[in-house]
């Protein structure tokens, strides 16, 4: 894997040698993260988000694992221990707000590193697989924040996961026992609160196993860049350290002073009030909505209001909700462009940017109440969204004229700076 | 000719003190991420300590009104058995005749009470040879053979002073501190 | 293949939800959605300057002395307080003794077992106590208040958009039901029973106006008067206390934390910028 051109880990002490000899572990360092990394040399600062994405994560297993030793997975109990937390716990405040803005960070974070893969086309060949691990990553995230937001037995937590479990009560014949079994209840109760408290306790170290393959995965083709055109030579790229070590420690940087803001001065900002009142199996807020980061999929899912023949709106809106998804899965053998970055295609690069206000539209109605003229505006944004995927794309693919393409990323680099490519600097093919 | 290395110019200044200068902001960087990472783990450390709620029930109240001579009881301070025992005059007098230099851990009973007040025996219930929770205080209870406390974990006796006279433990039963708010009643911590 | 069946499921979804979007179009021209009390009467909280507000905020201790003063006097008979410890208290500046006086005179007892008999019992409640509840539970709650359980105040301020100026603005807003809507909406006449406030969410609520005449709580010498006004401001800043009482640690570790990070990510942009001098990007 890698390139030829990268440097070999050499131990400089005897104690580094002889482990080295046993047991590789800074040999492997090295290579996936050290100076044994060739990175193209042009990367932006979008390419900063997949560190920030990672950093991210051991926040939330640090500060959660923190929360679970102040919590008690009981319905009796559960929002008690929470305030517990809040109040009596020597700096417990500041652990629950970093864990619960944390998982906002993490979402924010890694919406930017799946828009830029989409932008410069990261995910087509030979870079599919980290695509698909990377969706992977986030339908485990998505599922891992659903029952984190169960687990302070607010409204909002309870009656978002009666909500969300009724998703599978729309399925023909199966869903209701589905429902039953996933909840172990009727309703949303002590057994759903013990269950998701478990598996909200697992899933975020099966996270961390499926980013090891992400980024084992990233490692064999190298990271792809702002040109789409992959490496020549060494002159195209730099070691990972220092240069991108230093560049993703000035991310983290801004990274946690966005985060410390939000802890310290607007901890509630993106919460909902309503999940500071116990949960009540006798009363629905006025207006449920899940945090913000579901908003697209929850606009989507409410979009379909009306029947398909025999099929019944409600399926069909949990069956849109779930394909909206699983599309991406699809995209690489969708947009089957050869170039891949939006900066040589200029017509994809149009409906890129229409597709980001889409989703952006979506947001915003999922996040408001199920009147008009939201569903009318989210049906609309929802139609966008299948077709801009599934019809768009593909039509694109075939009709695009692409813009001429840099014969390296040293052109490329050399371009900006004004100045043309030195004989020696063409790759010796 | 373009090359994607700096020119010759940008190379000179890496000489000497451009070198050091240079050096000392990525140190200086690093430290102060350290620096930052170690501040951090405070917090994370510090959450273990006991919260505000567990130090709120630091202290106990004892009522001594209801214990007659001979008895004892056992109640609860920082969630650990406090043993209180309003000794006869005969445990006084056994526990005074006693040679403090043949003890394992020195001390009278005038030492481990306060004065005037040598009939009440108030210590933690719990063995110091490895914390479990000695016999005598119920009514009933093995005393030992030097009629104080038994430890039945390791055979630790201890006496009518609750001072350690056979067995493994290396102390006496601890004295908590506690002060008499009136004459019938202590306040523990 | 693959594109021959993305461009079907497309087709699908797109196209139906094109039809559905038609639907509702033609039903919100045709039929659109009538208009409600509760829509057209229901305001937002009104502003009101707190000490607390912003980044530099901090809680005023003599407001929030007062604002007890008034949830002891007027709210504590019926709502519980039960995430809060007399303990707190002495974040009011109220010293360790007079914590204590609190708690012991508090007009609700902790209940207890008896330690002789074990039948239910109560005792003063000490400092390490939560605030007792005024109701044994929600059945008797609901039954000595018209059918309508009081909820715990401790999170209101939190619980609530715009917390604080939502407490102070309901406990202002009661007034007789605006003419134009019974005119506009003969059948959301406020019930029997219900008192009019148009910054509850459905208009109507089951609380009769708590804080009614200047002077209802006696305020110590020196504070301000005590109008239906400022009682109402002062307990909306206590209960904001009550709901969030590390916010002043929590603005303060966080001025220490940002300035930390501001340096460090300067010193992280310029080793960054160093690092790079050489290599063209």
């Amino acid at each position: 894997m890698s390139f030829p051109w990268a440097k070999e880990y050499t131990p400089k002490v005897p104690l580094m040698k002889w482990l080295d000899d046993r047991l590789p572990l800074p040999r492997f360092v090295y290579n996936a993260v050290g100076g044994g990394y060739p990175v193209p040399r042009n990367l932006n600062f979008f390419w900063n988000f997949g560190v920030l994405s990672g950093l991210a994560l051991v926040i939330q297993i640090v500060t959660g694992i923190i929360m679970a030793m102040h919590y008690g997975a009981n319905d009796a109990v559960a929002f008690w221990t929470v305030e517990h937390t809040m109040r009596d716990v020597n700096a417990g405040w500041l652990m629950r707000y970093a864990h619960a803005n944390g998982a906002s960070f993490f979402f924010i974070v890694v919406y930017l590193h799946i828009f830029r893969g989409l932008y410069f086309g990261s995910y087509k060949a030979p870079r599919e697989m980290i695509w698909l691990l990377g969706l992977v990553i986030f339908l485990l995230m998505m599922a891992t924040a659903f029952m984190g937001y169960v687990l302070p037995w607010g409204q909002m937590s309870y009656w978002g996961a009666k909500v969300i479990t009724g998703l599978f009560g729309a399925i023909p014949v199966v869903g209701e026992p589905i429902q039953t079994w996933l909840l172990g209840g009727f309703a949303p109760g002590n057994a759903a609160l013990n269950r998701f408290f478990s598996l909200h306790y697992l899933l975020p170290f099966v996270i961390a196993a499926v980013v090891i393959l992400h980024i084992w995965a990233l490692h064999i083709p190298g990271s792809s860049n702002p040109t789409g055109v992959e490496v020549k030579g060494p002159q195209d790229t730099v070691p990972f350290h220092p240069y991108y070590t230093a560049k993703d420690g000035f991310g983290a940087g801004v990274f946690f002073i966005a985060f410390a803001i939000m802890v310290y001065f607007a901890p509630n900002f993106l919460g909902h009030p309503d999940n500071y009142i116990e949960a009540n199996p006798l009363s629905t807020p006025a207006h449920i909505v899940p945090e913000w980061y579901f908003w697209p999929f929850y606009a989507i899912l409410r979009a379909f209001t009306v029947d398909f023949f025999f099929i019944p709106a409600k399926l069909l809106g949990v069956l849109a909700m779930f394909a909206s998804i699983l599309l991406l899965f699809f995209l690489p053998w969708l947009d089957t462009s050869p170039v891949r970055s939006g900066r040589y295609r200029p017509l994809f690069r149009k409906f890129y940017w229409i597709l980001l206000l889409d989703v952006l539209v979506l947001g915003y109605c999922g996040g408001a109440p199920a009147e008009e003229p939201f569903v009318m505006i989210s049906q609309v944004a929802a139609a966008y969204y299948f077709a801009h995927f599934l019809i768009i794309l593909p039509l694109i693919a075939a009709y695009e004229k692409p813009l001429p393409l840099p014969g390296s990323i040293t052109e490329a680099v050399l371009a900006k700076h004004g100045e043309t490519a030195a004989p020696a600097a063409v790759p010796a093919e | 000719m373009a090359t994607l290395e700096g020119s010759a110019d940008a190379d000179l200044s890496k000489d000497d003190g451009g070198v050091r200068r240079r050096d000392f902001i990525n140190i200086a960087a690093v430290s102060f991420a350290g620096v930052g990472g170690v501040v951090a783990l405070l917090p994370l450390v510090n959450q273990m300590n006991p919260s505000a709620d567990v130090l709120a029930l630091a202290s106990t109240e004892v009522d001594l009104s209801g214990i007659q001579e001979g008895q004892a009881i056992k109640t609860i301070y920082r969630s650990q058995p406090l043993f209180v025992r309003h000794l006869t005059a005969k445990e006084i007098a056994e526990a005074d005749a006693v040679d403090i230099s043949t003890l394992r851990d020195p001390q009278t009973l005038e030492q481990r009470t306060v004065d005037g007040k040598k009939q009440w025996l108030i210590t933690m219930g719990v063995c110091t040879h490895l914390g479990c929770v000695p016999l005598g205080a119920g009514e009933g209870e093995n005393k030992g053979e030097y009629g104080g406390y038994f430890c039945p974990c390791h055979g630790s006796s201890y006496d009518t002073a609750a001072r350690i006279r056979k067995g493994p433990a290396p102390l006496n039963l601890e004295v908590p501190p506690y002060s008499y708010t009136s004459e019938t009643a202590i306040l523990v911590g | 293949m693959v594109r021959i069946g993305a461009f079907l499921v497309g087709l699908f979804f797109s196209g139906w939800l094109l039809v559905s979007f038609l639907f509702g179009a033609v039903a919100y021209v045709s039929d659109p959605p009538a208009p409600t009390a509760e829509k057209e009467f229901h305001l937002v909280p009104r502003h009101v300057a707190f000490s607390f507000d912003g980044p530099l905020g901090h809680y005023d201790k003599q407001q929030l002395q007062r604002g007890f003063q008034v949830f002891k006097e007027v709210c504590s008979a019926c709502h519980s307080l039960k995430f809060v410890a007399f303990r707190d208290l002495e974040a009011l500046g109220y010293n360790e003794a007079e914590v204590k006086a609190i708690a012991k005179g508090w007009a609700i007892k902790t209940p207890d077992v008896d330690p002789a008999t074990g039948e239910a019992s109560s005792r003063d409640p000490v400092p390490a106590d939560h605030f007792p509840k005024p109701f044994a539970n929600d059945v008797a709650a609901r039954a000595a208040n018209n059918n309508a359980v009081p909820p715990d105040l401790s999170l209101m301020a939190k619980a609530r958009h715009h917390g604080p100026a939502y407490i102070y603005s309901l406990l202002t807003g009661f007034q007789d039901q605006p003419a134009d809507l019974i005119a506009k909406f003969p059948d959301s006449k406020t019930p029997e029973g219900l008192h009019y406030n148009p910054y509850f969410a459905n208009l109507n609520l089951a609380m009769a106006p708590p804080l009614t005449a200047e002077g209802q709580v006696t305020y110590a010498e020196g504070q301000p008067k005590p109008t239906v006004d400022q009682m109402s401001q002062d307990v909306a800043a206590f209960l904001t206390w009550a709901a969030e009482p590390k916010m002043e640690t929590r603005k303060s570790a966080g001025f220490a934390v940002l300035l930390f990070l501001i340096i460090a990510t300067g010193l992280a942009y310029m080793s960054y910028r160093n690092i790079w001098a050489d290599e063209k990007h």
